[in-house]
């Protein structure tokens, strides 16, 4: 890796662990959320919507603030999370929390379309059949959501390599801990001669978003043709 | 065998039915919203009633009484949906052992898919099969949960009349061979000709009858499923099968001759006759291509507020209704008591009406 310069390439490899860390830990999360707001019914429910929905309307730099107003050690949330030895302040996982943030509403509304899709016939067909509400879960509604939740979390990853309003917000721009590759690239332009660096880390964004685009688009056909069952 | 008592409330609609069912195949018989599909899908635990009772021999399934209403998963049911349901992301064969799995029953599958034919399709995915194939595996999947209770909603209404044919002979087999009692929505008076042990009649959300198929369907006041598919069912041996294509039967010393049908000579058969196909004469017709001619005595004639009147005869071969015009009643000076004689063309017994009893 010549061509990147050691700057460059940390600040490639922190918006992969941060995206990768920022998707697998909403995915749980999101498919609840999406569950939930497509098949119950329960008091507060727009209410739920409209805080997962929040991220996408808000500005960015609304939502780091925020999440700093939370999760900064000296307030309650922040500091009995720190008490427990988890800290978001300056740090990527603070990063990768605002990345999975403001990924949550794509993920959850990728997720509850494909939930949505499946006919809740035949989740009452397997419960005839002796399948319990896990089992239905796992054994019929998953398989068949699936498109949507790869597709769900593509879209999640995608948007945190891009966050940058509410990362920069939340937990600044620090090289090594929290510079990923927007704020790098942002970084690069504010000093004379950066203007190469940047142009490299923007040819990386752009290739890292057409493979994960194409990789959604493979995976969601290979599924799609197994649950289709042509 | 079988004890349902379901009381539910759908906005101006009041469902009240209460019914004791033998062992053998039930029929659930009713036009579409006399409330069939809630029963039983209240005996499947899919919904819960505001007051119902449940029982399949001395397993009690709900009792709201008692607080109790089992899930669906803890019914130990076979349901097979009108639509099939089969599970699009899974292999025939998978679908098949989907229940068997959860009632950790040890149902060989072989029995099943040579009964159903079903042997070819086991690789494919749903997707990739016929309707009357699909029903098939739909009836697979429900036998090899190891049943104590089948379920079947209106099982060959999305199916043409080709691949119904194809269909009724299995559940006529379930109906045989079963060790659990069956409850089979539908609203064909040929399905429950040919199927039923039991009918429960249904209207608007109530039992209004209950009894053989024989019975209730010879009974001109039943008509749920409307006035032209009103007819009356008669059981009758196979006697000889002639070599011009015909099948003679021996009912109770009448003969009546079919279009050929499977069944060996002796078996015994259903064969229902719908009224609207039946002619009546006061005397002997003579010189008349109808093969089909059974005296008997005038047992009633309703008349409704159209033209037409239904006259129920009762023959040596058992009760007989014909639909003619209340002019031709009159005409023919019928009364109760009267004896004439009804006719009935071979080739107006339908296929579907013929079935082993």
């Amino acid at each position: 890796m010549e061509w990147l310069s050691p700057a460059e390439w940390e600040a490639v490899r922190l918006s992969l662990r941060v995206s990768f860390w920022a998707t697998l830990v909403a995915l749980p999360f999101g498919l609840f959320v999406a569950y939930a707001l497509a098949r119950w019914r329960f008091p507060g429910k727009q209410v739920v919507n409209g805080l997962v929905h929040l991220p996408l309307i808000l500005p960015p730099v609304v939502t780091g603030y925020l999440l700093l107003l939370v999760f900064s050690p000296r307030a309650p949330v922040g500091g009995f999370l720190q008490s427990l030895g988890i800290s978001f302040a300056f740090h990527w996982t603070g990063a990768a929390l605002a990345a999975g943030i403001m990924g949550f509403p794509l993920m959850v509304r990728a997720m509850r379309l494909s939930i949505e899709a499946v006919d809740p016939k035949l989740e009452q067909a397997a419960a005839t059949l002796g399948a319990s509400r896990i089992w239905v879960f796992a054994t019929v509604t998953l398989p068949m959501v699936l498109p949507g939740v790869l597709a769900g979390s593509i879209l999640a990853f995608a948007k945190a390599m891009g966050e940058f309003g509410a990362t920069i917000t939340f937990v600044s721009n620090i090289p090594g801990q929290t510079q990923t590759l927007p704020s790098a690239i942002y970084a690069f332009l504010q000093v004379p001669g950066g203007e190469a660096s940047a142009l490299r880390l923007v040819l990386v964004a752009v290739v890292v978003a057409m493979l994960a685009l194409l990789l959604s688009e493979w995976v969601s056909r290979r599924v799609a043709a197994r649950v289709g069952g042509a | 065998m079988l004890e349902v008592a379901v009381r539910h409330r759908l906005g101006d609609f009041t469902l009240d039915a209460v019914f004791d069912a033998p062992q053998g195949l039930t029929v659930l018989f009713g036009r579409s919203g006399s409330g069939k599909t809630s029963v039983i899908n209240a005996v499947a635990g899919l919904i819960r009633p505001d007051a119902g009772r449940v029982r399949v021999g001395d397993r009690v399934l709900g009792d709201t009484a008692q607080g109790i209403w089992l899930p669906p998963d803890r019914r130990g049911l076979g349901y097979i949906f009108q639509e099939g349901r089969l599970f699009p992301h899974l292999s025939v064969r998978q679908n098949l052992l989907y229940g068997r799995w959860f009632s950790r029953s040890s149902l060989p599958l072989d029995p099943v898919v040579e009964m159903l034919g079903l042997g070819g399709l086991l690789t494919r995915r749903p997707g990739a099969l016929s309707g009357g194939e699909k029903q098939r595996v739909a009836i697979g999947r429900a036998l090899l949960a190891d049943p104590g209770l089948i379920l079947a909603d209106e099982p060959l209404a999305a199916l043409d009349e080709a691949r119904k044919a194809e269909i009724l002979p299995y559940f006529e087999r379930l109906r045989d061979e079963a060790r659990c009692p069956i409850l089979y929505v539908s609203h064909s008076a040929a399905e429950v000709a040919r199927l039923a042990t039991t009918v429960v009649v249904l209207q608007d959300g109530r039992v209004i009858r209950q009894g053989t198929a024989s019975e209730v369907l010879s009974d001109p006041a039943v008509t749920p499923a409307g006035i032209r598919a009103v007819g009356a069912v008669l059981e009758a041996r196979v006697a000889a099968h002639h070599e011009d294509g015909l099948t003679e039967l021996d009912a109770c010393g009448l003969s009546l001759f079919l279009p050929r049908v499977r069944q060996d000579i002796g078996a015994p058969l259903r064969v229902r006759i719908a009224a609207q196909e039946v002619i009546l004469s006061r005397n002997r017709p003579e010189g008349l291509s109808a093969l089909n001619i059974l005296p008997g005595t005038v047992d009633s004639i309703r008349e409704g507020d159209g033209p037409g009147a239904m006259v129920s005869l009762d023959t040596a071969a058992g009760r007989v209704l014909a639909r003619i015009t209340r002019r031709s009643a009159e005409a023919l000076g019928l009364a109760p008591g009267v004896s004439c004689f009804a006719v009935v063309k071979t080739v107006a017994i339908a296929r579907e009406d013929v079935g082993g009893a």
